[in-house]
């Protein structure tokens, strides 16, 4: 990794379930301004790690963050003031609540902490997903799979983050959507908006990234700059499994 | 199970026998009202700690036993046993119609409803003419079994502990049965007991009515001991004791109630003489006293005070005896043979909205006996919830599915399991405490139909022996023999899985349906899995696999379907899907 | 029954069921962002109108040593953690924090003139000594225990309502309190007469509950109050910490039950116990609304309070007996209606 002066720099983080490891020693680091893609299969820890980096979930290890150790105490909502924000898998948005109320609470945070500038920050967001601006008044457990995923962006946007976490932000989103959330995050970059992708997609997230991450069984299994990783066999290979795998007896005499 | 009843027993025998000879007269009335106390504890133990619900309401149920026998043997001058049998009948009515009413609401509707009913029932008894008001009723008459008259404090310990020894066998037989299982299964969710085909809403009636009968008990006991009955003892006050009682105790074991039962009422003693001479008169400091310790130990020991009792106790060697499974026994009837490769599920235009996302959108797929199919795709594909629907966990919004030529869809999951069809979970579901050999033999629930009261009695046992030698036996195919009596939840997760597993077998399906069964298994582990896998396909068992350990899936399975937002993207065997570059797509995604 | 009588039941149902209404607004908002049962929500009335009552005839009410013994264990508690963090400078904003108002309280309840104090300044008293119980019960009895199963919470309730009716027979005594009406005021509509203390209840009470709507409706926190009932993962995302939203709840159920005691003290005579049969028949409504509708929780409290009177006119000792069988129907209706979800944790 490049960046001599990495916002986030993670060392040897572990994390348990009980008597199981899902996250095994890993190292990273994303500097300032970068977008930093961890890739990987199913079950390969992805959301776990980002659980443990946003202090949902208790963890070994040493993460620093602005320069700064995170303790083991600090709760989510003190990393999501020192803008650290995440937008999970499961978008967990206020379903029963308007687009905008659930907008406006995404920048609660900064409301404690006396910034009273919201209406100018809704402004970029709704620059942003104009979509969003349109239902501004509808119930946000009546939009589709597309539209969820932008106002869950949109609302942690609206904390101002300094690094922003995305898990699977192309999950069972249609192509056409993908290809918007993916111009999105590329266009957050250059904003000032540091961001850590977590992404089953590797090849859309390898294309906007600098750097990534191929995790597998909780390990850092590859890592290197995007562009290289993406061309690398190894990668479809912890996906898509080894050719060479001798297959089922049944299989074979039926495919002879 | 048995080894550890054996102690309370004779202790609980000691102490009937022996106190009241040796004991000054102010000791053992004490003790019986521990006992009188224990039978609703115990009744609270299965209830609450075992099946995860509860009641404030037992001391209504206690008043209910009480008032039943005063009023009949007082006023119509019958025998206190047909007091007995009308307490009983009119609580049983009662449980039965609470449960009924408030079971199936999530799990705070019952403890809310019992608080109210236990209230009007408290006023009822106070107003009811005929129930003497506030005042209460005197002079009951004394028990007699043949001829002996149960009138002493030490006549009633006898009675009362023998009482509470024979709850103890009961509850103990209970838990140690197909039903027992059935109801100890009820803590972890109702999932997963239902896809075992287990009745939960009965299991949890059943426990209800249990609890509410011993407290009838108890009250029946009280009213002949005081010969007298009014209705403070059965306030809501004491309802919330009776609770206490099992809290501090700890909840989970018989041993608990007995102890908390013994703790509350010494300790209530004791505080009633001493914080007085503290405090000055005029406060009621027990009660002060006893709810900062119910706080303190539900925050601090969640469990009760008696596991952290039994923990220091000198553990004994679990005896050799309880280790021996019955192999001899003989083996359960099982389904007829169907040929191979004859279409067993069969899914047609399966579609799943949640609100406005469509999960699974005109899916279908096919299983064959014989084969293994196996269901791959992205994340956030639609395969969980095609699992559900497939096995009835999830309503469909439309489609068809068909099972050996039957319509299943609409069934419950419970239905759905009867007809052969069995699972495992993906986040695993295994009762952690329980044995692996009780967690397996919780499949097999199915192959049993002994009721509570055999159970009991301990009078299925050829039938318990039968079903525990199928869960051994399906352990042992899966290659955990040396874990048959570890608790569940000691093992490693991959191996948790494939106790999953065998607790699918044991039911003897058709088609087994398995969520990520090589998930967290080292490479020896897989292949042993795949040998078992194939070994099913010999019998002739249909499996549907969904799997994201790719060398295993192209390695074992017959046909892979794939799915993508929640539809079918590709069908084929193994080498085609591999080949295939649509699959590649979806899982590296699409390069625009 | 006669026009007047009619009246006269229906204007006292309608105001018990006002602050009924009240009760069960409390326990649905504490349910709905904490999942607490708050059984002694009931507790905080009959502890307000016994502090106003026991202020009113010029004493020193025990609510006093009950807020600084409990502010006292918050702020050990926030010392302890405090220094296994190596956070020791924070330790005298704690006792800032949670010290200068019971301590300031106390001195003013010390060298203050009770017995002629302004009624509207005992009431303000009354409030500043209940209404900072609500936090201090959430922060020693239910944080710990955040994450515990529904019942076990509902079990920490039922201990931690029946110390406080421990506490409460200590610190007022066995003997029942009314405090001074707020006006004797009443006038003839017809034949029936109109208290003006009913109308003052049912007016102040309307008035909470809109304040109350329109505080989670408009402002940020309410919203954001709201939204933690939602969804606590996402409201921990957007950085509400479960505390605040845990506290806050706690501390508006006890400004309702607060306000509630001031509005009922002169219209029923409380005792130490009183709380809990308040608290029931506010869980009777809020099982009405399913525990989840505020409208619903709202319409069932009047039906109760007005079940409550019509029933202690035609059948005073089973008034109780009635108002709490009215849960069978109800559950009856709810478990036919509602598609049991299973419980994932």
């Amino acid at each position: 990794m490049s960046a001599n002066n990495p916002l986030l720099n993670v060392e040897r983080l572990s994390v348990c379930y009980g008597k199981v490891e899902a996250v095994r020693q890993v190292s990273l680091a994303i500097g300032e301004g970068q977008i930093v893609s961890v890739i990987g299969p199913n079950g390969a820890g992805k959301t776990t790690l980002l659980g443990a980096l946003m202090g949902l979930l208790p963890a070994e290890g040493e993460v620093a963050y602005l320069g700064k150790t995170l303790q083991r105490h600090h709760g989510v909502a003190q990393r999501v003031g020192q803008g650290l924000n995440l937008v999970p898998e499961s978008r967990e948005l206020f379903s029963p609540m308007s687009v905008e109320d659930n907008l406006l609470l995404g920048a609660f945070s900064r409301h404690r902490q006396g910034h009273r500038d919201h209406g100018l920050t809704l402004a970029e967001v709704f620059d942003l997903f104009p979509r969003l601006k349109e239902r501004r008044r509808q119930a946000a457990g009546t939009m589709s799979g597309g539209e969820r995923q932008m106002l869950a962006m949109g609302r942690a946007l609206m904390a101002k983050p300094k690094l922003l976490m995305l898990d699977e932000p192309s999950l069972g989103l249609a192509p056409r959507v993908i290809g918007e959330i993916f111009r999105i995050i590329t266009e957050l970059r250059a904003t000032g908006v540091s961001i850590l992708l977590v992404e089953q997609n590797a090849r859309a997230a390898l294309k906007c990234s600098d750097y990534g991450y191929v995790l597998e069984n909780g390990e850092v299994a590859l890592q290197g700059p995007a562009a290289e990783l993406a061309d690398d066999p190894k990668v479809i290979e912890t996906y898509l499994g080894r050719k060479s795998a001798a297959p089922a007896p049944a299989a074979a005499a039926l495919a002879g | 199970m048995k080894r550890t009843l054996l102690t309370p027993l004779a202790l609980v025998a000691g102490l009937a026998l022996v106190a009241p000879q040796v004991l000054p007269e102010y000791y053992v009335t004490l003790a019986n009202y521990i006992g009188l106390y224990s039978l609703v504890a115990l009744g609270m133990v299965l209830l609450t700690g075992i099946g995860g619900l509860t009641s404030f309401g037992q001391a209504a149920f206690v008043g209910i036993g009480a008032y039943a026998t005063a009023v009949l043997s007082t006023s119509y001058g019958l025998s206190p046993w047909l007091g007995l049998l009308a307490g009983l009948l009119i609580t049983g009515g009662i449980a039965l119609l609470l449960g009924v009413l408030t079971l199936r609401l999530s799990g705070h509707y019952l403890p809310i409803g019992t608080l109210a009913w236990g209230l009007s029932l408290f006023y009822l008894f106070g107003n009811l003419p005929n129930l003497g008001g506030f005042g209460g009723i005197s002079n009951l008459p004394n028990i007699a079994l043949f001829g002996w008259t149960i009138d002493s404090s030490a006549d009633f310990s006898l009675a009362i502990w023998a009482l509470v020894a024979a709850a103890i066998w009961l509850i103990g037989n209970l838990l140690d049965s197909r039903e027992g299982r059935a109801i100890r299964a009820l803590k972890g969710g109702t999932v997963m007991a239902e896809a075992m085909g287990v009745n939960t809403a009965r299991s949890k009636l059943a426990i209800f009515v249990v609890a509410a009968l011993l407290a009838a008990l108890s009250g029946w006991l009280y009213a002949h001991l005081q010969r007298f009955v009014n209705p403070t003892p059965f306030s809501i006050t004491m309802g919330i004791e009776y609770l206490f009682m099992i809290v501090l105790g700890g909840a989970a074991s018989l041993g608990g109630a007995l102890f908390g039962a013994a703790l509350v009422t010494v300790l209530k003693q004791w505080l009633q003489d001493l914080l007085p001479h503290v405090f000055g008169q005029g406060g009621n400091f027990e009660t002060i006293f006893f709810g900062a310790l119910i706080i303190l130990c539900l925050q601090y020991a969640r469990d009760g005070l008696w596991p952290l009792l039994a923990a220091r106790l000198p553990q004994r060697r679990r005896a050799a005896a309880e280790l021996e499974v019955p192999v001899e026994a003989a083996a359960l009837p099982r389904r007829e043979a169907l040929p191979a490769n004859q279409p067993l599920l069969q899914a047609e235009g399966l579609v799943k909205r949640f609100g406005g996302l469509v999960a699974n959108n005109n899916m279908g797929l096919t299983v064959n006996s014989g084969e293994i199919t196996a269901l791959i795709g992205p994340n956030g594909a639609g395969k969980s919830t095609l699992f559900n629907l497939l096995t009835g966990l999830l309503p469909l919004t439309s489609g068809e599915i068909r099972f050996r030529g039957e319509r299943i869809d609409g069934l419950s999951s419970r239905r759905i399991a009867r007809l052969g069809v069995s699972r495992t979970f993906q986040h695993v579901r295994l009762l952690p405490q329980m044995s692996v050999l009780e967690n397996v033999a919780l499949g097999a629930h199915m192959r049993g139909e002994s009721g509570l009261l055999c159970a009991s009695l301990h009078l299925e046992r050829e039938e318990e022996a039968r079903l525990l030698a199928e869960a051994a036996r399906q352990i042992e195919r899966v290659g955990l023999k040396e874990h048959l009596f570890d608790a569940a939840g000691s093992l490693p997760l991959g191996k948790q899985r494939i106790v999953e597993i065998a607790r699918a077998l044991s039911s003897d399906p058709y088609l087994l349906l398995l969520d990520e069964p090589a998930a967290g298994l080292r490479h020896l582990e897989k292949q042993a899995l795949a040998e078992l896998l194939g070994k099913l396909r010999e019998e002739g068992m249909g499996v549907l696999l969904v799997e994201h350990d790719m060398d295993f899936v192209m390695g074992m399975a017959d046909q892979v379907v794939v799915m993508e937002f929640g539809q079918k993207l590709a069908e084929g065997l193994p080498q085609q899907i591999q080949d295939d570059p649509a699959v590649l797509a979806a899982y590296l995604g699409g390069v625009e | 029954m006669d026009f007047a009588i009619l009246t006269f039941l229906a204007q006292d149902g309608l105001t018990t069921g006002a602050i009924y209404a009240l009760i069960a607004l409390a326990i649905v908002l504490v349910f709905a962002v904490t999942r607490v049962i708050l059984v002694c929500q009931g507790d905080f009335v009959a502890f307000s109108a016994l502090t106003l009552a026991t202020l009113q005839a010029g004493e020193v009410p025990g609510t006093l040593w009950l807020l600084l013994g409990g502010a006292a264990l918050v702020c050990a508690k926030d010392i302890v953690t405090a220094v296994r963090r190596r956070h020791a400078a924070r330790i005298p904003l704690h006792l800032l924090t949670h010290l200068s108002l019971p301590l300031l309280l106390w001195a003013l309840l010390g060298n203050l003139d009770l017995a002629n104090l302004h009624g509207a300044l005992k009431v303000l008293l009354t409030l500043a000594i209940v209404i900072p119980l609500g936090p201090i019960f959430y922060r020693l009895v239910y944080q710990p225990a955040a994450q515990a199963s529904v019942l076990l919470l509902l079990i920490l309730s039922v201990a931690l309502h029946s110390m406080l009716v421990g506490l409460g027979l200590w610190l007022f005594g066995a003997e029942g309190f009314r405090t001074l009406p707020f006006t004797d005021s009443s006038f003839m509509l017809g034949d029936a007469m109109i208290g003006g203390q009913n109308l003052l209840v049912i007016g102040i009470a309307l008035l909470l509950i809109v304040a109350l709507y329109l505080f989670f409706g408009h402002s940020l926190y309410g919203k954001a109050l709201r939204a933690t009932a939602f969804n606590r993962n996402g409201a921990q995302l957007v950085g509400i910490p479960t505390e605040l939203a845990g506290s806050s709840a706690f501390f508006l159920a006890a400004l309702i039950g607060a306000c509630s005691g001031i509005l009922i003290g002169p219209i029923t005579t409380l005792y130490y116990d009183s709380g809990f049969l308040i608290s029931l028949k506010g869980f009777v409504a809020a099982i009405i609304g399913g525990l989840a509708s505020y409208p619903l929780a709202a319409g069932g409290a009047f039906l109760v309070g007005l079940i409550e009177s019509f029933a202690s006119f035609w059948a005073s000792a089973y008034k109780e007996v009635i108002v709490f069988t009215l849960v069978i129907p109800v559950l009856l209706w709810l478990s036919l209606t509602t598609h049991h979800v299973e419980e994932e944790h």
